[in-house]
């Protein structure tokens, strides 16, 4: 099987891979795990927005009896890239095991990589000399991986969590990775339609660093000067695509900068100038610097993204709404969807159902189901 | 001695139609129009014509034509008509020769070859008529991150921001000393800044009395001749920039000659009427980055941190690495001036053979602040040979934050590109201090065309911007994926940073 796999990676040397897609995501608001089963009704129902060139999952609370270990999602295009990645991962981590994932040899996927998964740690003799802490550690080896090793690629990084995904539409791979088989509180589901052909195993969503997963449905104007920005603080772009760019400037700003996720929306899809100044002095400030000390990452261009996290899921749309997004709410559960039918399909007497405007976030966040925020609807006269 | 220098133009009157109004004779500075009682006829002394086309325009019956001497030298691929002339020039004068304006060599302008980028399909182009388009530009140093205080669901901006600009436009006019221009040309580009809601650089030869109303919208100049400076001054200013060099002019000092150094100019410049006027080729207390350093903070200190210091460079061979430690000597805002920009008076052999093109300049000094992680902390402003909305548009996107215009806005006020402008006569009223011939440029019609310009161009970068499907100008910043190359080297291409079209 393995000799089958053939490199496939990144073709035609375009800037970036453009796609359209369909997202949905759904979180059991009080951490109950649940099956494949829904999700991937829900996904698969917008068929029209996939044509079969990616499909993929990102799966929080799978691996219970691990939940202190990084959860390594590797993906080889040969051997000698497992030979290669392994070698990094044996001298700078610990690792607890070590298995491939399950696949279906018999699925109809064209030229399958090889999927492996480690649950490991630090090794720390190593993470005391480097004076960080165990997610900047893994950051790093994660990025030596991907851009130093051919064919390599660790596609999922964090704690209990995974990602898995691949070329096909998402009931495809679902059916390859036998997801029906695991169990987590939240998924957040990717339906691909990239231009370009064929489609490459790593350009599949959702794109994850640490427990970081982003879904993304869109097209940035603005991916040039994302990149570099990123790229300043330090961040290899190696999988071109707009959903990287996402996932990293999600990394740099929650994590690194520890800006609160409410204003990382703001940074994303910022309010008009008009808007900013039309506020209350202490606001204006806030937004304007905002504005001024991260306009490098505002996403300009049509998107709308479900970035998820332990224990979060959060909806978003640039700020002209330019792709849409609508989320539901029933009982314990938060859907967010690029299309309502979808969330109707599984749950179609829902509690609530939220259109949010441009630019504006949702936000689902587990055991507090108050701290479901919907922003106050901003008016725009345009000019 | 007698001249063998071949009149450059022809002046031609259409006798049929001449009236004898005699206003070309009043127009012209040069004296090339006279009336001969004798015949009853208009003529002209054609080698004193510089191509001003003031007489042109202003003939009430279109009778002047004024068209290239067509008694020319010998072909001559290697000894062009410029070179055999200026030979002869020096021949008879033994000196220098002077020019105006920015280097008009043929050598390549990078504009001209790269094109911009535009939505179809995969996203939708945004129509700057029906959608916003934002273009406001802030300019001064920013913190590398911001910090927040959060508390019981309310979060506070914990970081300040330094003092800097708002320019509602990238577009801001470039420094033009009051010496070298007249009070009208300053008042008028003064009041364009307030209208259009951006900034003009007094230049290095003060602030006149008049203008201090317009300050907000002024960033006043320190210069090695440190003319007008005062703590008034500084204090008066939105902004300070210590000029360094300028693109047409790299490493050269300035020289304003004493006849027009008038009681008016000697006063703003705080210097006795009537003498030379003359900045030193380096700032004699800045003989390397740490001395600039201290004059950053000998301002800041002078003006309690309440301003952004910009410092500005003639771009030449190592930019990069200057620039770089520019930022690192405190600068907020960093100016390349190119070899295409402009001056009043500059050597001819300086300006047509010192520095490196502003596109290759802003590429390599972007790049260079972002390999060292310090891009964001500083504010680029790109300068000399500003054409067009789209010249900005691709200043921006190779990594400039706003642009200077000199020229353009000159030409937008009347001036013809004649490069006399260190004759002190400029017939258009702009490049003099003569007060009988600064009275041709009227400030309130001036104004208004400097600011119908911008408008014009704002206009234009939205439409572009809305082409790209982009909303707002930071995301065309440095965005070389907008750009592509036409007919360039691979060594270009990659200076640029850009990639070839149909890449
Ligand atoms: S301005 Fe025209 S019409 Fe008047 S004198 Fe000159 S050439 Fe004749
Ligand atoms: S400012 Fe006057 S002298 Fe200078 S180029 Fe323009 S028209 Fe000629």
């Amino acid at each position: 099987m393995y000799a089958k796999s053939k490199q496939i990676s990144h073709h035609h040397n375009d800037d970036k891979i453009f796609s359209s897609c369909a997202l949905f995501g759904m979180i059991n608001l009080t951490g109950v795990r649940f099956t494949s089963r829904e999700p991937l009704r829900a996904i698969s129902s917008m068929r029209e927005r996939g044509n079969g060139l990616g499909g993929g999952f990102a799966i929080y609370g799978i691996y219970p009896d691990f939940k202190d270990l990084y959860a390594f999602h590797a993906m080889y295009m040969n051997l000698k890239s497992k030979e290669r990645a392994e070698k990094i991962l044996m001298r700078d981590f610990r690792i607890l095991l070590s298995e491939e994932i399950p696949t279906k040899g018999s699925n109809k996927l064209p030229n399958p990589p090889i999927f492996w998964r480690y649950f490991l740690e630090p090794e720390p003799s190593k993470i005391k000399d480097e004076y960080v802490d165990s997610d900047e550690y893994v950051v790093k080896r994660v990025r030596k991986i991907n851009i130093g090793v051919k064919g390599a690629y660790i596609i999922s990084s964090g704690k209990n969590m995974g990602v898995f995904k691949g070329i096909g539409f998402p009931e495809d791979i679902a059916d390859f990775f036998y997801l029906d088989e695991y169990e987590g509180y939240m998924w957040v589901c990717h339906a691909r339609f990239p231009t370009n052909t064929p489609g490459w195993w790593g350009g599949a969503h959702p794109f994850n660093i640490l427990d970081w997963s982003v879904a993304h449905n869109g097209e940035l104007s603005s991916y040039g000067v994302n990149r570099r920005y990123l790229e300043m603080q330090g961040y290899k772009c190696t999988m071109w695509t707009d959903t990287e760019v996402l996932a990293y400037a999600f990394d740099l700003l929650a994590r690194r900068h520890r800006i609160p996720i409410k204003l990382i929306a703001k940074i994303l899809a910022p309010p008009y100038w008009e808007e900013i100044d039309s506020m209350e002095i202490k606001e204006r400030l806030m937004f304007t610097a905002l504005r001024k000390v991260y306009g490098s990452l505002m996403m300009n261009g049509p998107f709308s993204i479900i970035v998820a996290h332990h224990g979060e899921m959060i909806g978003l749309t640039d700020r002209k709404k330019l792709r849409p997004l609508t989320a539901g709410i029933k009982g314990d559960f938060l859907y967010i969807s690029s299309e309502e039918a979808a969330i109707r399909l599984i749950s179609p007497k829902l509690d609530k159902i939220i259109r949010p405007s441009g630019g504006e976030m949702i936000i689902g966040r587990i055991k507090s189901p108050q701290s479901l925020e919907v922003p106050p609807l901003i008016r725009r006269e345009h000019i | 001695m007698r001249t063998y220098l071949l009149p450059e133009y022809i002046v031609e009157r259409d006798d049929l139609k001449c009236t004898r109004c005699k206003i070309c004779i009043e127009q012209c500075t040069y004296g090339v129009h006279y009336y001969n009682a004798a015949k009853n006829i208009i003529e002209s002394r054609s080698e004193r014509c510089v191509n001003c086309l003031r007489c042109v325009l202003f003939c009430p019956v279109n009778a002047i034509t004024v068209r290239r001497n067509l008694n020319a030298y010998r072909e001559n691929y290697h000894w062009t008509y410029e070179f055999i002339a200026s030979i002869k020039r020096q021949a008879e004068l033994g000196s220098a020769l002077l020019s105006g304006m920015g280097c008009d060599r043929p050598y390549l302008t990078f504009w001209d070859k790269l094109l911009l980028n535009a939505c179809q399909v995969t996203n939708p182009p945004i129509d700057p008529i029906r959608e916003p388009i934002e273009i406001r530009t802030y300019l001064g140093r920013k913190p590398k991150i911001l910090e927040f205080k959060t508390g019981d669901g309310d979060i506070e901006l914990e970081t300040k921001i330094a003092p800097d600009l708002c320019a509602e436009t990238p577009i801001l006019f470039a420094a033009m000393s009051y010496g070298a221009v007249n009070l009208n040309v300053h008042e008028a580009l003064a009041r364009a800044a307030v209208e259009c809601g951006t900034y003009f650089n007094c230049g290095e030869g003060g602030l006149h009395p008049n203008l201090y109303k317009y300050s907000e919208h002024i960033i006043v100049q320190v210069a090695s001749g440190r003319f007008g400076v005062d703590l008034k001054y500084l204090n008066a200013g939105a902004a300070i920039e210590i000029k360094i060099g300028q693109g047409a002019k790299p490493g050269i000092g300035g020289h304003l000659p004493g006849e027009k150094v008038s009681k008016d100019i000697a006063a703003v410049r705080m210097i006795p009427a009537g003498t030379d006027a003359l900045s030193p080729a380096p700032h004699h207390d800045i003989y390397s980055i740490e001395d600039l350093r201290q004059l950053i903070y000998a301002l800041k200190e002078a003006t309690e941190y309440t301003k952004p210091v910009a410092v500005k460079i003639a771009a030449v061979h190592n930019s990069a690495a200057i620039a770089s430690g520019i930022a690192r000597a405190g600068a907020d805002i960093i100016v390349l001036d190119g070899v295409r920009g402009a001056t009043g008076a500059a050597p001819k052999i300086i300006r047509d053979n010192v520095g490196i093109p502003i596109e290759l300049a802003i590429a390599s000094v972007d790049q260079r602040l972002r390999e060292e992680g310090i891009r964001n902390e500083v504010s680029l402003i790109a300068s000399g040979g500003i054409r067009n909305s789209a010249d900005v548009v691709k200043a921006i996107a190779l990594g400039a934050d706003a642009v200077y215009i000199g020229t353009a806005a000159l030409i937008a006020m009347g001036c013809t590109l004649c490069q006399r402008c260190y004759t002190g006569k400029c017939s258009w009223g702009i490049a003099t201090t003569d007060p009988e011939i600064s009275k041709r440029l009227n400030p309130e019609d001036a104004y208004k065309r400097v600011v119908n310009l911008v408008r014009a161009w704002n206009i234009e970068i939205k439409e572009m911007l809305g082409a790209m499907g982009m909303d707002s100008i930071e995301s065309l910043r440095g965005n070389r994926e907008q750009l592509r190359g036409v007919g360039l080297t691979d060594r270009e291409l990659k200076i640029l940073g850009v990639k070839m079209a149909g890449e």
